[in-house]
């Protein structure tokens, strides 16, 4: 079939354009719908906490899947974003939740600048590596500053009123603001992806000295790549800060780096909904974990998972499914 | 009493030996990655890990074993040697053909499986392995006391880069893996059994990381958690030097914990952030690392 394709008259292939625009447009209208209702369903605060995390590995997913770039570091980005929105909100009664959320955001996006100007010098392993030892520094500046309460970490954030109008304290609010932004996040993703820019993101992915032959600047798109991610990583810790109204080390550590890049493997790397089905599973298997006798086997069971996802298991959930929709339905 | 810069010359020269002590380990783990990295290409993110089981192997096998802190020296290379070629043969070599990061990726999730293992049998706190009754108390140099224990870590650690320096640089078997490193298919072609030599090479690393843990247990507290906080400053090590050559990567660890050392005694708050601020500072003088030669 896909011979013929080649051979299709420009209508039909137009044709077939539009319908698989058209099915994608119902899919996210029933994801949509299923974020509406979700909350009457679940625990809101737990559907919040997939979101937050969902967001995040969206992010790294722009840089690993898209640009090819594995990034070690990007808990630091979560945890600037949440640490500048608590301090922001604690220390100034009168801001209004967004403005801490974009305070946050903003603070991540200038040290996304930092570190990909840094980092995208060296490539493959080594940017890996750059990555995780700057957010280590961080780390130890998140530690010993004063702004963070140190180990304590930032309690009894408030969460305020959105806009000045909205009250969040009710979890319901909460929740459809959490989905909002979730969306705009996810929306400013698929659009990037979808552009212009990001096939050429794809096209460094692929073979990047082509990409340099062919006139691109490939430091500038991947910088771009990079902060874009940083800035919602960013995004997603503020508003994970506001609805927990903490924001704490846990974020900061390389572990949380490992744990938004198994989210996205166990999801599907270079899928849209991949991060957002492997954050929901991570998620969820870390609060059924914690109440079950097999507490304390969490970061075990997550290695496991890992190996098994390297080994044999490289597409993640969605692009296995993405290969046996092609494979039975066209 | 002499001072340096405003510091007892007692105090400097401590933390100068201080830091010469964890520049031996760095030096030391670095050449291992360094070794793995040259043949297969893949960051060993469970090197941490790896010298973390070395330290507890020397640890269990002195309490329930007996075995010396002498034998374990020269025993607990092998055994986790060992285990580590295990790992490559039946592990690591089935994403042999993949992209490298996914190497980085799967010993990722090793690491995080051997630690949380460890953790929920030994918890985070550390055990106490007791110095060997030769190497206990110092010598008095007059100007500072310098603890024996120190010394000897010092000294074999420096004995054990010498010896891969020389496995590598002068054995038939180093002149192998030399040839692998810069072109493994033609090195197949010509007969050699390149995938045993991978393993061998695999191990040996991982070996490295092992006795590098048995010299530290005397001198930290042995816990699960003290090889991948360790571990990532050696990653930014090894991005300071670059993993292109052996005497590199010696002279890289040893002069990073001299820095570290001497930030300890003239301020102290940047001593755990020192190197990898010195790793921004060649990331942007010369990003290909100060021995490196790609760009």
């Amino acid at each position: 079939m896909a011979d013929s394709q080649a051979y299709d008259a420009p209508s039909v292939v137009k044709e077939r354009q539009k319908r698989a625009r058209m099915r994608r447009n119902i899919f996210y209208i029933a994801l949509l719908a299923v974020g509406l209702v979700a909350p009457f369903l679940a625990y809101p605060v737990f559907l919040m906490k997939i979101l937050c995390f969902a967001l995040f590995a969206c992010a790294f997913n722009l840089l690993l899947g898209y640009a090819g770039l594995l990034s070690f570091g990007h808990a630091a980005f979560l945890a600037t974003g949440g640490y500048v929105t608590g301090y922001l909100l604690a220390s100034y009664p009168g801001l209004t939740p967004e403005m801490g959320i974009i305070g946050g955001t903003l603070m991540a996006t200038l040290l996304g600048v930092l570190f990909g100007v840094l980092s995208i010098r060296r490539q493959g392993i080594y940017f890996a590596m750059v990555t995780l030892a700057l957010a280590q520094l961080m780390f130890f500046v998140f530690v010993q500053s004063s702004f963070t309460g140190g180990e304590d970490g930032l309690h009894g954030v408030p969460r305020g009123d959105l806009f000045g109008v909205i009250n969040l304290s009710s979890n319901l609010a909460m929740y459809y603001f959490v989905l909002a932004v979730f969306i705009f996040g996810f929306a400013v993703i698929q659009r990037t992806v979808h552009s212009p820019f990001g096939q050429v993101l794809k096209a460094i992915r692929e073979n990047e000295p082509r990409a340099v032959s062919l006139g691109y600047n490939v430091d500038a798109y991947k910088l771009l790549a990079f902060v874009l991610s940083a800035a919602l990583a960013g995004l997603a810790g503020s508003t994970k800060t506001v609805v927990f109204q903490l924001a704490s080390l846990t974020d900061a550590h390389w572990h949380m780096s490992g744990e938004v890049i198994l989210m996205t493997l166990l999801g599907g790397v270079g899928t849209l909904l991949g991060p957002l089905m492997g954050a929901g599973i991570v998620v969820s298997l870390q609060h059924i974990l914690a109440q079950s006798p097999l507490g304390n086997w969490v970061s075990v069971i997550l290695g496991i998972i890992f190996v098994l996802c390297v080994l044999s298991f490289r597409s993640g959930i969605v692009g296995e499914l993405d290969k046996m929709y092609r494979k039975n339905f066209k | 009493m002499m001072m340096i810069f405003g510091v007892p010359l007692a105090v400097f020269m401590g933390q100068l030996t201080l830091g010469l002590v964890n520049g031996a380990f760095y030096a030391l783990l670095s050449l291992g990655l360094a070794v793995i990295f040259g043949l297969l290409k893949i960051v060993n993110f469970a090197h941490g890990a790896q010298y973390m089981l070395g330290a507890f192997a020397a640890l269990l096998g002195f309490r329930y074993l007996g075995i010396n802190y002498w034998l374990a020296l020269f025993l607990v290379p092998l055994v986790v040697g060992g285990f580590g070629m295990l790992m490559e043969r039946f592990l690591l070599r089935r994403i042999a053909h993949l992209d490298h990061l996914y190497g980085l990726l799967l010993t990722f999730g090793l690491a995080l499986i051997f630690e949380g293992t460890l953790v929920n049998f030994f918890g985070v706190s550390g055990a106490r392995y007791s110095t060997p009754e030769a190497l206990q108390g110092g010598l008095n140099l007059g100007f500072m006391f310098l603890p024996t224990y120190r010394a000897w870590v010092l000294v074999a650690a420096l004995a054990m880069c010498l010896f891969t320096w020389f496995m590598i640089e002068r054995t038939r078997l180093g002149a192998y893996l030399r040839a692998g490193t810069e072109n493994s298919q033609l090195m197949q072609a010509f007969g050699v059994n390149v995938p045993l030599l991978i393993t061998l090479t695999y191990g040996f690393g991982v070996a490295l990381a092992a006795f590098a843990g048995v010299l530290a247990a005397p001198l930290y507290p042995v816990s699960p958690t003290m090889g991948s906080s360790l571990l990532i400053v050696v990653f930014a090590v090894v991005v300071i030097g670059g993993m292109g050559s052996i005497l590199g990567a010696i002279l890289t660890g040893l002069g990073m914990g001299i820095i570290e050392g001497l930030t300890k005694v003239y301020y102290p708050e940047a001593s755990n952030t020192v190197i990898f601020l010195v790793m921004i500072l060649v990331l942007m003088l010369r990003p290909a690392g100060l021995f490196g030669k790609e760009a």
